[in-house]
């Protein structure tokens, strides 16, 4: 016995079943090979009537101006910019899951990482669409780009956090982009090595960039995604960090918080994890892996929702105990008025976040619930509603009554285009998951067979003699082995 | 980019792949290269491949987007066109570190990446030869270059004690060449044919 190679088996085993290598490459790449079924059309279509409705109503707006939306005198910012902030929460799991997790050395992050990865990509896509189109004047869009022009020139203001957003977002799109598709080289090779049909060969053999699994290039491939899981640990904490300061820099009682950065980074890994179980229990279904993403992935991952939602319970009582310890009248009337008065138009919006966020969540102390689909599928939903409430809530009830009570606004509901906008952003999602999962292999296959022999539940079997032998006899074996 | 001449050998288990590459190289072959469908920590070493230094090509970039974000911004808002903001200084530093901070990470990241696609001259519609197609799969393939002094049968016959299997002879083209994994047409063949 030259060294231990294999993982204790006190620790569940990440991939289930009798597995090869060649298998993992059978199971994996057989989506991609096959026919879609019944239900991917379903599910696409669906999506695409909802981008369609999506690009109806935006085309709307474009034509006959923001007016179109119920905004109004003191709600400047209403569902566009909740959406804004809900999707680019979600889109911060993926990037946690690829970087920090693997700077952790996290094993089970193998499973998941390429579909959470590509579910970052999407949610931020859908993000940017709020504040591009909330111009209004969307063909001057790119005036947020700092570029010498004629007018002056005149900068934009480096200094604003509105502008910090546009790098932070336009940088975090970039990165993640090319930390996935840098992954997806060698498995899109696989892809191609195996490939029987004319338009996949030459499909599978552009979109692998003659990818060949020569040890140097798996040796720079290694650097490489080491060096960009290090740079996106801090872009991810960064970005919702900087989404933040676009309220916490404002004077707005209910906005103005030192709180915000890890309170809204939290809400973000806690939205995104959810999001991802949502989309990975029933990909893990349709695509029949469950024996790569399994019920032990899902354990964890609610372990992680049970975590960032109490953290992010802690930061809702702690915003409560500072409004009334800081004894600011406007702020202390943001949150007790605004807010916690259940008879004010918005209260209902507080609890519902409350209860969605900080209660239900709770149910996952039981290993029982953690481990149950259902459940787990549910709360998934539960916890991203809850998560878009928090969101209406920091936004509308902060901003719904100002200084001026003759200006407070009567109560906003949204247009019919508001709504369709924001369905038009899931179908956008939705339209490009399903793509990813029908063309692309789903769970990351080179890094799969990379822990299969150590992680895997055939080989961990092989650690059992090894558990069994006397401490002595072990520690002399290995002594002796260098 | 030259055509040469390789004896391939494949194998189905890393274990066995190890000793095979250190008996090899002190048999005096030399190994083209051996292709993985993982990456296989320790396999660069035992090939006696020496490190990358993609690493210090991030942290140039990354240095290079932190003083490009420094010198922009400093010369905007100091030389090219102060603005007053509530009589704050022009030289604003902390407002600037999230921007700064930004460009760092765009830089470093896009930098290694393009140099990541030089390196291994990765790009779209590039195309070569691979020795094994199931070297994406489930086999690691060694690639061993015949020389001048090279006996093939005796390198055939070694292999196969150390633990190869299917073993061949292929002629290839070393570099790359534009072209559709649909076809096995070569620019280079089709060049051929014409002059001949």
């Amino acid at each position: 016995m030259a060294s231990i190679k294999y993982e204790s088996q006190v620790r569940s085993p990440l991939v289930n079943g009798q597995k090869d290598y060649h298998q993992v490459t059978e199971d994996i790449i057989r989506p991609i090979e096959a026919a879609p079924s019944v239900l991917w059309w379903t599910g696409f279509l669906i999506s695409v009537a909802l981008l369609t409705f999506g690009i109806i109503s935006v085309t709307h707006e474009v034509i006959y101006g923001v007016g179109q939306w119920n905004l109004n005198r003191t709600i400047g910012w209403g569902w566009d910019i909740t959406n804004f902030v809900w999707w680019v929460g979600i889109g911060h799991a993926g990037t946690l899951i690829s970087a920090i997790l693997l700077l952790f050395r996290q094993g089970w992050r193998t499973g998941v990482n390429r579909a959470a990865e590509a579910m970052t990509i999407f949610a931020v896509m859908c993000a940017g669409q709020f504040p591009i189109w909330h111009m209004g004047r969307v063909w001057m869009a790119f005036f947020v780009m700092p570029y010498p022009n004629t007018r002056g020139p005149l900068w934009v203001n480096f200094n604003s956090p509105l502008l910090w957003d546009v790098f932070a977002i336009s940088t975090y799109f970039t990165v993640s982009l090319l930390f996935w598709y840098s992954g997806l080289l060698p498995d899109l090779a696989s892809v191609r090595d195996r490939a029987k049909l004319k338009w996949r060969k030459a499909f599978y053999g552009v979109a692998s960039f003659g990818w060949s699994g020569s040890t140097k290039h798996w040796q720079r491939h290694e650097a490489l995604s080491l060096v960009l899981a290090g740079l996106s640990t801090p872009l991810v904490l960064s970005v919702h960090t900087i989404v933040s300061f676009d309220f916490a820099t404002s004077v707005i009682p209910g906005w103005h918080t030192t709180i915000f950065p890890p309170y809204f980074v939290a809400g973000a890994i806690f939205s995104g994890f959810a999001m991802v179980q949502t989309l990975l229990l029933v990909t893990r279904k349709v695509l029949k892996l469950e024996e790569y993403i399994t019920m032990e992935h899902i354990d964890v991952m609610n372990k992680v929702i049970v975590l960032t939602g109490s953290i992010v319970g802690v930061a809702y009582l702690t915003e409560l105990f500072i409004a009334w310890y800081g004894m600011n009248k406007f702020e202390n009337w943001a949150f007790m008025q605004n807010r916690v008065n259940i008879f004010s138009p918005y209260g209902w919006s507080y609890y519902l976040m409350m209860g969605c966020n900080v209660l239900s969540p709770q149910i996952f102390w039981f290993r029982k619930m953690r481990r149950n689909l259902t459940v787990t599928f549910f709360m998934s939903v539960i916890v991203n509603i809850g998560m878009w409430f928090e969101r209406f809530v920091i936004i509308v009830t902060s901003i719904y009554r100002d200084y001026l009570p003759s200006s407070w606004s009567t109560y906003y509901r949204p247009s019919i285009w508001e709504v369709g906008f924001y369905l038009g952003t899931f179908g956008l999602f939705f339209t490009c998951y399903f793509l990813f999962s029908k063309f692309f292999p789903v769970i990351a296959l080179a890094e799969i067979k990379h822990i299969l022999k150590k992680s895997g539940g055939v080989y961990k079997e092989k650690m059992g003699a090894i558990e069994e032998e006397p401490l002595e006899e072990f520690a002399h074996e290995y002594a002796h082995a260098h | 980019m030259a055509i040469k001449k390789f004896v391939v050998g494949c194998f189905d288990d890393e274990d066995v792949l190890f000793p095979a590459v250190k008996k090899v190289r002190s048999a005096g072959y030399k190994i083209h290269d051996i292709y993985t469908p993982m990456p296989i920590h320790g396999l660069d070493k035992a090939m006696g491949l020496r490190d990358t230094s993609l690493h210090t090509a991030g942290f140039i970039y990354g240095i290079t987007g932190t003083t490009t974000a420094l010198s922009g911004i400093g010369w905007i808002f100091n030389k090219d066109w102060p603005i007053n903001f509530g009589g704050k200084s022009h030289f604003d530093l902390p407002a600037w570190i999230p921007i700064t901070f930004e460009l760092t990470v765009l830089f470093s990241a896009v930098g290694m990446v393009l140099t990541f696609c030089y390196l291994c001259q990765l790009a779209p519609f590039v195309r070569r030869h691979h020795f094994n197609l199931r070297s994406t799969d489930d086999q690691f393939t060694m690639v061993i270059e015949c020389t001048g002094k090279t006996n093939e049968a005796s390198l055939e016959a070694f292999l196969q004690s150390i633990g190869a299997k299917g073993i061949n002879v292929q002629h290839a083209e070393t570099g790359w060449w534009l072209g559709s994994y649909a076809n096995d047409k070569k620019p280079f063949e089709s060049k051929a044919a014409v002059t001949v």
